[in-house]
C-alpha cells in the first residue's frame, strides 16, 4: 500500500471513529438524563406515568435496534416526520439506551434504603433536593459498572446505522472496502479498532467512577 | 400496480419468521455446546487456556456483531471457500453466542461454593463426572435466568444478519417494503413479531430471577 493510501485510510477511521464518539457520547449523556426521569417517573406514584415508562421499556427491549432504527429512518417520513440520518440515528440510539438505562436505575434507586429517604425528609429537604443530593450518588455506586457496560454495547451496536449512511466508523469500512476491493482486511482493522475502543472507553470510565462516584469502583 | 393485502404483507413476514426462529435455534444449540467448552478452559487451571478463553471472550464481546459477520462472510472466500450468507450467519450468531453464554456459565459455575468442590472431591469424584454430578446441577439454578435473557438478545441479534443477505424476517420485510411503500406498517409489522417471540422469554426470565433471588 503506497503512503497517499495509508494516509487517506488514517484519515477515513479518524473521521469515523469521532462520528462513532459524538454519537454515542450525545447518547449517553441524553440516554442517562431521560433515564433517571423515566425511573423516577415510574417510581412517583402516579400510575399513568408508570404504565407509559413499563410499556415504553418493555418494547424497546424486546425489539430489534436495527427495526427501530429503520422503523425511525424509513417508517416515519409516512407521518411527515423526515430525519436526516444523523438524527434518525440518536433518536434510536437515545430511545433504546434509555430503556435499558431506566431498568439500570430503576434496579439502583430500590436498592437505596427506604430510611434514607426518611432521613432526608427529617432534615427538611425538599423531595426533588433528597433525590438529587441523597438518593442517585447513593444508587449510582451500586449501578455504575451497569450503566459503562451498557454505554459500551451500545456504542458497539451502533456499527448497524452505517446502515441509513450514518458516515460513522463502520460506514467509513463499507465506502473503503468498496474502493479498494479489500474487504477482510478492511473490516478486520476496523473490528480491531472497536476493540481498542471498547478497551480504552472502560477504562477511562473506570477511572471517571473512581475519581468522582466512589473509589470502590473496579 | 399489484395491490398488497395486510394479509399478504403478514404471511410474507410470518414465513420469513421460521428463519429468524431457526437461527436463533441453532445459535443458541451451537453457542451453548461451544460456550460449554469455552467456560471449561475460562476455569481450567492452566494459564494459557484460561488466557485463550479471556481473549476469546473479549474479542467477541467487544467488537461489533455486525464486523464480525462482515469478517466471516468476506473472510472465508479469501480462504477459498465459498460461505453463503445463512451459514455465515448461523457460524457467526453461533460464535457470538459461545462467547456470552461461555462468560454467563462461568459465573455460575464460580457462585458454587468452594466446598463443593471439595467435597465431591473427597467423594473420590473428579473431571467431567465431578463436574456433571456436582458443580453445573447447582451452577445451572444461578445461570438460568440470564441464559434466558441472552436468548432474548440473541433473537434480536439474527436481524443483523439481514445485512450480509440472510432472508430472515428483516431481509424479507425490507424487500416487500420495496414493493409495497409502506414501511411505517412493514417494520411495524415485523416490530410486533419480534415482540411476539421476545416478550414471553422476558416475562419468563423475569420468574426464573425472582424465583432465583427467593431461594438465595
Amino acid at each position: 500500500m503506497n503512503s497517499d493510501l495509508f494516509q487517506e485510510a488514517l484519515v477515513a477511521i479518524a473521521s469515523g471513529v469521532s462520528t462513532t464518539l459524538m454519537l454515542i457520547t450525545t447518547t449517553a449523556i441524553v440516554g442517562l438524563i431521560l433515564s433517571t426521569l423515566s425511573a423516577a417517573a415510574k417510581r412517583s406514584g402516579n400510575r399513568f406515568l408508570r404504565a407509559v415508562v413499563i410499556t415504553y421499556v418493555e418494547v424497546i427491549r424486546n425489539t430489534p435496534f436495527l427495526v427501530q432504527l429503520f422503523f425511525i429512518y424509513f417508517g416515519l417520513p409516512a407521518l411527515g416526520i423526515r430525519l436526516d440520518p444523523i438524527t434518525a440515528a440518536l433518536l434510536a440510539m437515545i430511545m433504546n439506551m434509555t430503556a435499558y438505562t431506566t431498568e439500570i436505575i430503576g434496579g439502583g434507586l430500590d436498592a437505596v434504603p427506604e430510611g434514607q429517604r426518611d432521613a432526608a425528609q427529617a432534615l427538611g429537604l425538599k423531595p426533588h433536593i433528597a433525590f438529587i443530593k441523597v438518593i442517585l450518588p447513593q444508587a449510582l455506586v451500586v449501578i455504575y459498572p451497569a450503566l459503562a457496560s451498557q454505554i459500551i454495547i451500545m456504542m458497539l451496536e451502533s456499527a448497524v446505522v452505517s446502515q441509513i449512511a450514518v458516515r460513522e466508523l463502520t460506514h467509513q469500512a463499507d465506502l473503503w472496502q468498496a474502493r479498494t476491493f479489500r474487504a477482510f482486511e478492511t473490516y478486520f482493522v476496523v473490528a480491531m479498532i472497536y476493540l481498542v475502543m471498547a478497551v480504552t472507553l472502560r477504562h477511562l470510565m473506570v477511572l471517571f467512577g473512581r475519581r468522582f462516584i466512589s473509589a470502590s469502583i473496579t | 400496480m399489484i395491490e398488497f393485502t395486510n394479509w399478504d404483507i403478514l404471511r410474507n413476514l410470518l414465513f420469513a419468521t421460521r428463519w429468524t426462529v431457526a437461527l436463533s435455534v441453532v445459535a443458541f444449540v451451537g453457542g451453548g455446546v461451544v460456550g460449554l467448552f469455552i467456560m471449561m478452559l475460562r476455569i481450567s487451571k492452566r494459564k494459557a487456556a484460561q488466557r485463550f478463553a479471556a481473549a476469546y471472550i473479549g474479542l467477541f464481546q467487544g467488537t461489533p456483531l455486525l464486523l464480525q459477520l462482515f469478517i466471516i462472510f468476506f473472510g472465508f472466500p479469501m480462504l477459498g471457500i465459498r460461505i453463503e450468507a445463512w451459514a455465515a450467519a448461523a457460524l457467526g450468531l453461533t460464535l457470538y453466542a459461545s462467547a456470552f453464554l461461555g462468560e454467563i456459565w462461568r459465573g455460575g459455575v464460580e457462585a458454587v461454593p468452594e466446598g463443593q468442590w471439595d467435597g465431591s472431591a473427597a467423594l473420590g469424584l473428579h473431571g467431567v463426572r465431578q463436574m456433571q454430578l456436582v458443580i453445573l446441577p447447582q451452577a445451572f439454578g444461578y445461570v438460568r435466568a440470564p441464559t434466558v435473557g441472552f436468548l432474548v438478545q440473541l433473537i434480536k441479534a439474527t436481524a443483523v444478519t439481514s445485512i450480509i443477505g440472510f432472508e430472515e424476517l428483516l431481509r424479507v420485510s425490507n424487500v416487500i417494503n420495496n414493493a409495497t411503500f409502506e414501511p411505517l406498517k412493514v417494520y411495524g409489522f415485523v416490530a410486533a413479531i419480534f415482540f411476539l417471540l421476545c416478550s414471553p422469554l422476558t416475562w419468563y426470565a423475569r420468574i426464573l430471577e425472582k424465583r432465583a433471588n427467593a431461594t438465595k
